[in-house]
């Protein structure tokens, strides 16, 4: 009984979702010119998507390191900016984030005597790269301080200054061990920019979207757009697998 | 008259409540060896520390060639590089080759260009007689082999003053001949050295001052020739008694 519950409450939903109770799999049946168009359709929101999340982790994974280098200080005042950054990034649900910077912030900027519009391209990266600060932060700062205290101690001895001590000795072996949960935060900023569906942004979750609106088959559709998510994320594991190999990160020093 | 290589004047230093270092003060000459033992816990590795200012220390004043250290980042930065350390730990760079993990530090803070620091890396690797050893990741060497690179590297900055913190406390006893070996070598020559150890013999062969410390304070400080014939203080004598028995 127990191994049928799982597949039985799953056929339900599937049920509940078909509208006429049937399977309608020729929607995106690329045999039939209906359905490969439909295909294209769905797919053709890929570029956005990979787009959207490239640069918003890549401004994260910069923004990230800006903001956790503070929490090594020295000085009180910085160690408190970084927690408050932190704290603060982190707890605001993306959501409300994204609506706050779309629609809030040309307001805010207006209010200030500038004129800076901001479309949902712009306004799904910066919301993503904000929001995934936080979180990159935190794993730079547990990178950072993994690293033996020995190291600064020599590198200083040898007469670096901080600068180079970050950029030749703690980074390079901190990166070698953060690159597995960074690489996880880039996996969840691929995901999380289907929100920007909701701001008008024409990537795969708004298609999908779109697309049920028209033909009203959310079940086949959202199937597709699962498929379409987890081949871009099972390309960025091959990826980063590579670049670890690469980097020697699979290799304890 | 010359100024002294080191002269550190009632230095005082506190660890939270902890009085670590109390009115210490000593000189060290141009070329001179001191070797600092005591107990563990008795400040001796602080003293070195403060030296290159890798602890800040409370009161009192260091002088490294008449110049005052004080903890404004430019005197830290000054003297970061003219005095090197050898630390227990090693602390090679694990992801950098040993070739360099030697000329890092030349390259980056002293501006050599590339060719010029591994001619000098392979000349101070020839020296600590590991010149074979140079493409080699630092793991894949033996503790030994790896505090001989340690010392390459602060060599290849050209100190003028060389810091030992245990340099063989860390080391398999088969290893530390080798790594003892180079230190006299480099004594021989007349390189300025304060070395913490527990290893007398070396003591013995070139320490020009001897300083005893016990509970954050110099207890006895003399010539190898009083220290170890005829020792002052009993804490001294116990604590010699207790490392030169076995």
């Amino acid at each position: 009984m127990k191994r049928l519950i799982l597949p039985l409450s799953l056929l339900l939903l599937l049920s509940g979702c078909s509208a006429s109770g049937n399977w309608g799999w020729y929607v995106i049946d690329p045999r039939t010119p209906g359905g490969w168009t439909n295909i294209k359709f769905l797919v053709s929101g890929m570029g956005a998507t990979i787009l959207i999340s490239v640069i918003a982790a890549a401004i994260s994974i910069v923004l990230g390191l800006i903001v956790a280098l503070p929490s090594q200080s020295s000085n009180r005042w910085l160690r408190l900016l970084n927690r408050v950054y932190v704290e603060f990034i982190r707890s605001i649900p993306l959501l409300p984030m994204l609506f706050w910077v779309f629609y809030g912030l040309p307001i805010v900027f207006k209010s200030i005597g500038l004129n800076i519009p901001i479309d949902p391209f712009w306004g799904a990266i910066i919301t993503l790269a904000i929001s995934d600060s936080a979180f990159t932060a935190e794993i730079y700062r547990s990178g950072i301080q993994s690293i033996a205290r020995g190291q600064s101690e020599a590198a200083q001895t040898v007469g670096l200054n901080y600068y180079q001590t970050m950029r030749y000795v703690i980074l390079p072996q901190a990166l070698r061990r953060i690159l597995p949960p960074l690489a996880n935060q880039f996996i969840y900023i691929v995901k999380m920019s289907a929100f920007a569906s909701v701001i008008g942004m024409q990537e795969l979750t708004r298609r999908a979207n779109e697309l049920v609106v028209t033909e009203y088959r959310p079940l086949e559709i959202y199937s597709l757009l699962i498929v379409e998510y987890l081949v871009l994320v099972l390309l960025i594991s091959a990826g980063v697998r590579w670049l670890e190999r690469r980097m020697g990160a699979d290799e304890r020093l | 008259m010359d100024d002294p290589a080191i002269q550190l004047v009632a230095v005082n230093k506190w660890f939270g409540d902890f009085h670590v270092l109390k009115d210490i003060s000593l000189t060290v000459g141009s070329g001179e060896k001191v070797v600092i033992c005591g107990p563990s816990g008795s400040g001796k590795s602080t003293v070195v520390r403060c030296i290159n200012k890798l602890e800040e220390h409370q009161s009192g004043t260091i002088h490294l060639y008449g110049k005052e250290l004080t903890n404004d980042p430019n005197s830290v930065a000054s003297i970061q590089g003219d005095v090197g350390m050898v630390f227990q730990q090693f602390n090679l760079f694990p992801h950098l080759s040993v070739l360099d993990n030697l000329t890092l530090g030349p390259i980056k803070a002293r501006g050599l260009s590339r060719v010029e620091a591994e001619d000098r890396a392979r000349h101070y690797l020839t020296r600590v007689r590991i010149p074979e050893q140079a493409d080699k990741l630092p793991k894949q060497l033996s503790g030994g082999q790896q505090q001989r690179v340690a010392i390459a590297r602060s060599l290849c900055m050209e100190p003028k003053v060389l810091l030992f913190d245990e340099p063989t406390s860390a080391l398999d006893p088969e290893m530390i001949a080798e790594v003892l070996d180079v230190m006299v070598e480099l004594a021989l020559e007349g390189m300025t050295m304060i070395v913490v150890t527990h290893e007398m013999g070396f003591a013995r062969k070139v320490a020009d001052q001897m300083v005893f410390m016990d509970q954050g304070e110099i207890v006895e400080h003399g010539s190898p020739g009083e220290f170890f014939g005829n020792p002052r203080t009993a804490r001294c004598q116990k604590f010699l008694g207790q490392i030169l028995q076995h």
